[in-house]
């Protein structure tokens, strides 16, 4: 049995910026940079010196005593959680049958994102390494020095 | 047909050859390698999205107090959750290999035409990486 179908096919004209090719780019682009950025995250948070052990909030604010670190954790911050967010929507997408279901998972999950990005931002650039009346071996020796 | 052309996505099979097909695996990704990897990569995609949505809160603990934010990371410490480290750790190590298995086939014909192959690449890459981290960070978290 042959079918024919009317030829070529013409697909319905687009006008303005094709979202879906640039989330599409954005998930390998990020992906790329994400490699360096979450290994080397992982590397030096659970393999340099004791490890997961060496974690705690002197550890953290020794971190982001350098610029250095403020950038690679704000870079990871947006790229992953874009990233994730984006491929979540792929997915409520594939399954998500009602058009109310969808609306409100995308919803959830649009709303969930950005308060987290807000929130991840807002953590990282009004860290306060010497909070007062914190016992001083809690914080990093550095703190010392200051007070 | 997967054995002849797995770069082959546009020549479609006849309809009437897939339904006498005894295996699965009549397109590139149903049943073999490509649809594992899809399904890996989507099943380790939302377990590490939703470890980073708990992951940036206990960070957050940092603004509340140090006595706080210790008190959590010493949960991290014990032996369950290093358990747990480990998983997460080979879902990212997965997810991130097979991601760049996806980029090479997406935007390199050769990696198009041996997606297969990249795919026991990206798992014995896997296995190499979780050897060099699983040992040590066991002995971090059960050692002295
Ligand atoms: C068990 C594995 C992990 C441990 C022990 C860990 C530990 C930490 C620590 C101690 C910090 C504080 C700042 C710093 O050290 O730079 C931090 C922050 C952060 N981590 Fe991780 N991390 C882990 C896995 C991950 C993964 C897999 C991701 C990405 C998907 C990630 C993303 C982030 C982000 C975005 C921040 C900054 C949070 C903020 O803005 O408040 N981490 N992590
Ligand atoms: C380590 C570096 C990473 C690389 C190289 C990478 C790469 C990719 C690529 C290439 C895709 C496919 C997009 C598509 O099919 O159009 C993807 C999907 C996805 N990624 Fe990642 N990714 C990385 C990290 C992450 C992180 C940290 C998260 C979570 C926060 C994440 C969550 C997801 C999700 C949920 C999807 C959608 C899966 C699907 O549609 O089946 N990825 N990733």
């Amino acid at each position: 049995m042959t079918v024919s179908i009317e030829s070529p096919r013409t697909l319905p004209q687009r006008r303005g910026v094709n979202w879906e090719k640039w989330g599409w780019i954005y998930m390998r682009a990020s992906g790329v940079i994400l490699v360096v950025l979450i290994f080397g995250h992982l590397f030096v948070n659970l393999m340099v010196g004791d490890g997961v052990h060496a974690i705690d909030f002197a550890f953290v604010a020794g971190k982001w005593a350098d610029p250095f670190w403020i950038v690679w954790d704000t870079l990871l911050l947006f790229l992953a959680l874009i990233h994730g967010a984006n491929g979540m929507r792929t997915i409520i997408n594939d399954y998500a049958q009602k058009p109310s279901t969808r609306r409100v998972l995308s919803g959830a999950l649009a709303g969930a994102t950005v308060i987290l990005l807000i929130l991840g931002a807002l953590v990282i650039f009004t860290f306060d390494p010497c909070p007062a009346g914190s016992p001083a071996d809690l914080l990093p020796k550095f703190c010392g020095d200051i007070n | 047909m997967p054995e002849k052309s797995a770069g082959g996505l546009a020549e479609a099979q006849p309809l009437d050859q897939i339904k006498h097909n005894p295996r699965p695996g009549g397109t590139l990704y149903r049943g073999r390698e490509g649809m594992w990897s899809w399904v890996l990569h989507r099943i380790t995609g939302v377990g590490i999205f939703f470890f980073l949505l708990v992951h940036i809160l206990d960070t957050a603990l940092v603004r509340l107090s140090p006595e706080a934010y210790n008190a959590v990371m010493s949960a991290y410490k014990t032996p369950i959750m290093g358990l747990g480290e480990v998983g997460l750790v080979g879902a990212i190590g997965f997810h991130a290999l097979n991601g760049l298995r996806i980029i090479l086939v997406d935007f390199w014909s050769v990696g198009t035409r041996h997606q297969r192959l990249l795919f026991w690449l990206v798992l014995g890459l896997w296995v190499v990486l979780m050897l060099g981290f699983v040992p040590r960070h066991l002995m971090n978290v059960f050692g002295a």
